[in-house]
């Protein structure tokens, strides 16, 4: 490449439309930073999206993009990378698209293990439906359609990635864009599925929901950084379950392994000869004039 | 045995176990080798073993063969074979009065009447009408196979093969197809290959001692085009032309889907063609596989899901979202007998209403259907051909009738066959329109062509989101303008019959053997005209189906077709709808058609 990829080679015209003080924001600043780093011109970029606030990033990029369905986005990105392995895939989903309604694909794409970077941005609510309470609001939580609170447990993304076979399991917030964009970086290193979890502050449906970790006054006291990622799933399961405030909350790489993943070759290598064959195989009888 | 009839129909009825579908195919390959037109239809339960002995679990094979050209795999049987009670019952109602019966003697004692629900005081009653031949079949095998070193089980097995000896013989077929059949099948084991052979020689030599005129049973050979020909079905017609697209094109195929009868035939039949370029991904539900299909067709792929009714049910958001990315990708619906689950394993055209309107908001995609078996390949060719120059994803109807139903078919030359034109990157304005109305297929990876696609509403030219009220209305009327340009490419419409009578038969997909049976027998004049472009609807119907007095349409539903075309056309068409999960049977449409036609 001639000219170092910049920042700018990442990012298009389009007005950003999220709300004032969406933690999108800073999550979409991280992506286009962190691309330059990985040595992929624009073009072999390819984001798949669901329905949802988050789904509205492939817009903002400068790369190719696909805003698909409400919870369908990990299966458009697994045909599309079944053909085209040339390309780096990102999928991007979020607590309602890949927790709620997308679900059976989440699972099944993370055991399938294709080289896939997903990133599920968790604010803990519907948004862009105004204001539901989602599959990881906290039980209690007052919304629209939880007047009394939320009367269930929240479901915890990172123990459903492990369990469903996740190679790579990672949280980050969108407070701290700096520790994002490492594991960013490290999910696009991984092969196999990463899945990434980011804390992301809904400003005007779920304000301030992660700040009493989250902000950086309050990281070194609630934030435990983990540092290394031993192949070791029961640890990763353990730290998965320490919640705030009874514990200080793990950001970094829960779980990484090297696993093989699902793929299509191309082994189309046969000729019109065989073809002729092929359709003569089974069952054929010649008729003379 | 009407000796002036130029065809036979047979069939062969069994426990489910009884690998009654695999002689069928036998005795069909041998009798199309011998220059005989042959049609087939097997009908199996939709359990795969139900208990055995009882009706629900018969398996039966049906196959026609005449000396002329036959339609369908006809309704009135000259033979039926039934190998327990249940089969019997089942089977014999559709027996004509004075047919041949061969009954399995091993297989008529109390016990195995009452499992079929037979009293067995009945039975003389109900064989009255009919010539019976009873062959203590399992006894007669176990015989033949006493120096084969295999267990009495598995000698048993065998007497599948002794009654395609004894079918060879009454047709006077040669052996030495099924003979070979048996060697490569078994090959691996001598012994069972042994005893099959035996077996089916037994029971030919058993035929050789009966006291039987068989002069009804033997048929002309037909007079056949030169050329190579094949039996197939309607799955293998799909899956030889995926294997030809991705040798052709040189573009890699991608099927995906989800096990579901009676579609799940068309995975197994992909599933082996790899090494031509067809790639198969088993996806974790009917949306997965349709969204895969979707990521395919975005990357380049030449992309096809397949499914049955229920699952078109799932697919239909994401279809939505096809039609308005714009790109191709074909739905493959074998259609079955619903509604909900239905009948998983019968036939009907129900679903054409779905595939024609089944979607939200305003979303028209070209919908085609197969008219034959063989007439699978050279749709499926047309769907893609279809989808790439209009990017548009195509629905294409088959049905459980079709799919499993076999006929020759004459293997074309390749030269003659048309490929859809592939192209990308054409224009990096994504949404520019061609002289077709379509979009340029702009794959990722290409630099100068990055876009963003999505659900969202696009404007024109450069595909940005647009929530204006003047080009959402420009935009839904681009779509459908674009659907309906396709049917520039129709051949025109072919009028068969009596081209200047007073009533016109109107029908679409799989019915068309059927109905050719009807006309064949009908004694008042028709002029017939069968669709397989069912949406847009060929040009030149309007004017056709307005020169006839009556129009009758007839469909395996309650009048889908019928109440498309008067809508579209403001005609009186009158409805001929059934749906019982069979095909037509000739006797039905006939009276049906008369009815129509006197009841003025």
């Amino acid at each position: 490449m001639s000219k170092p990829l910049t920042k700018a080679d990442f990012t298009n015209e389009r007005e950003v439309r999220w709300c004032p003080g969406c933690g999108d924001y800073a999550i979409l600043a991280a992506l286009q930073k962190t691309l330059p780093k990985l040595g992929l011109p624009p073009e072999k970029h390819v984001f798949i999206s669901g329905i949802g606030c988050s789904g509205r990033l492939p817009y903002y990029m400068n790369a190719y993009g696909f805003h698909t369905l409400h919870g369908r986005a990990p299966t458009v990105a697994t045909g599309l990378k079944a053909m085209r392995d040339d390309l780096c895939v990102w999928l991007i989903t979020g607590d309602g698209d890949g927790l709620s309604i997308g679900t059976n694909h989440l699972v099944h794409m993370l055991r399938r293990n294709m080289d896939i970077n997903i990133i599920l941005v968790n604010n803990q609510v519907y948004g862009l439906t105004k204001g539901q309470y989602s599959p990881t609001s906290p039980k209690g939580m007052v919304t629209k359609t939880s007047p009394d609170g939320v009367a269930v447990d929240a479901l915890n993304p990172m123990m459903l990635a492990l369990a469903s076979g996740a190679s790579f399991a990672a949280r980050g917030v969108d407070k701290d864009p700096k520790h994002l964009g490492e594991l960013i970086e490290a999910s696009f290193h991984h092969q196999g599925t990463s899945f990434l979890e980011i804390y992301q502050d809904c400003h005007i449906f779920n304000p301030g929901a992660f700040d009493a970790f989250s902000t950086k006054s309050n990281r070194e006291q609630h934030v435990d950084y983990l540092n290394d990622a031993p192949n070791d799933l029961s640890r990763a399961m353990e730290l998965s379950q320490l919640t705030f405030p009874e514990h200080p909350v793990p950001l970094g790489i829960f779980y990484r392994e090297a696993r093989e993943g699902f793929k299509l070759e191309n082994n189309g290598h046969k000729k019109r000869a065989d073809l002729e064959t092929l359709l003569r195989a089974k069952a054929s009888f010649k008729v003379e004039a | 045995m009407n000796p002036s009839q130029n065809s036979i129909i047979i069939r062969l009825a069994g426990d489910s176990g009884d690998g009654v579908q695999l002689i069928g195919e036998e005795l069909t390959i041998t009798a199309a080798l011998s220059g005989k037109e042959v049609r087939t239809l097997p009908d199996f339960p939709a359990e795969i073993r139900a208990p055995q002995g009882t009706v629900s679990g018969v398996s039966g094979f049906q196959l026609a063969m005449a000396s002329e050209a036959l339609f369908t795999a006809g309704e009135t049987l000259d033979v039926l074979v039934a190998l327990n009670p249940a089969a019997l019952k089942k089977a014999l109602p559709y027996l004509k009065p004075g047919g041949l019966l061969i009954l399995n003697e091993d297989s008529q004692s109390t016990k195995d009447w009452s499992k079929a629900g037979i009293a067995e005081d009945d039975v003389p009653d109900m064989l009255e009408h009919y010539q019976v031949i009873h062959v203590p079949l399992v006894s007669e095998t176990i015989k033949a196979l006493e120096d084969v070193d295999v267990s009495t089980t598995e000698a048993k097995k065998a007497k599948n093969f002794y009654v395609l000896g004894l079918a060879l013989w009454l047709f006077e077929l040669d052996t030495s197809h099924a003979l070979n059949f048996i060697k490569q099948k078994f090959k691996s084991k001598p012994e069972i290959q042994k005893g099959n052979q035996k077996a089916l020689q037994a029971g030919y030599n058993y035929g050789l001692t009966l006291e039987l005129q068989k002069q009804d049973f033997i048929l002309h050979n037909m007079p056949r085009a030169e050329g190579d020909y094949r039996q197939i079905t309607g799955v293998d017609a799909v899956a030889m032309a995926l294997a030809t697209l991705a040798t052709e094109t040189k573009t890699r195929v991608l099927v995906s889907g989800y096990p579901i009868t009676p579609a799940s035939a068309v995975l197994h039949a992909a599933a082996p063609l790899n090494d031509f370029g067809v790639e198969l991904i088993q996806a974790e539900d009917e949306i997965a596989s349709i969204g895969a299909a979707l990521g395919a067709a975005y990357g380049g792929a030449l992309a096809l899901t397949c499914t049955s009714g229920p699952g078109l049910d799932l697919k239909t958001e994401m279809m939505g979202l096809a039609v308005v990315a714009e790109l191709p990708l074909v739905i493959l619906d074998v259609q079955r007998a619903g509604a909900s689950t239905g009948l998983p394993t019968k036939t009907g055209q129900s679903d054409l209403n779905q595939a024609l309107f089944g979607r939200h908001g305003e979303a028209p995609m070209p919908v085609l259907a197969a008219t034959s078996p063989a007439d699978c390949f050279e749709t499926i060719l047309q769907a893609f051909s279809i989808a790439v120059k209009a990017m548009t994803p195509v629905i294409v109807l088959m049905d459980a009738y079709l799919a499993n139903a076999a006929e020759p078919w004459r293997i074309p030359d390749i030269n003659t066959l048309e490929m859809p034109d592939i192209q990308y990157h054409t224009d990096e304005k994504p949404y520019a329109r061609n002289e077709h109305l379509a979009r340029s297929w702009n794959t990722p990876g290409k630099a100068g062509f990055i876009h963003q696609l999505g659900g969202l509403e696009k404007a024109g030219v450069m595909g940005e989101i647009s929530y204006e009220a003047d080009n959402h209305a420009e935009m839904v009327s681009l779509r459908a303008e674009k659907v309906l340009k396709v049917s520039d490419d129709y051949a025109p419409l072919s009028i068969e019959g009596d081209k200047e009578a007073e009533v016109l038969l109107v029908s679409w997909g799989s019915t068309y053997g059927s109905i050719q049976a009807a006309r064949a027998t009908l004694d008042i004049p028709v002029a017939h005209v069968h669709l397989k472009h069912v949406w847009p609807l060929p040009p030149d119907l309007e004017g056709t189906v307005k020169a006839y007095k009556r129009v009758l349409v007839l469909e395996l539903n309650t009048g889908h077709l019928c109440t498309l075309m008067r809508a579209q056309y403001l005609v009186d068409a009158k409805s001929i709808g059934v749906c019982t999960g069979q095909p037509f049977t000739t006797t039905a449409l006939v009276s049906a058609i008369q009815k129509e036609v006197e009841h003025v």
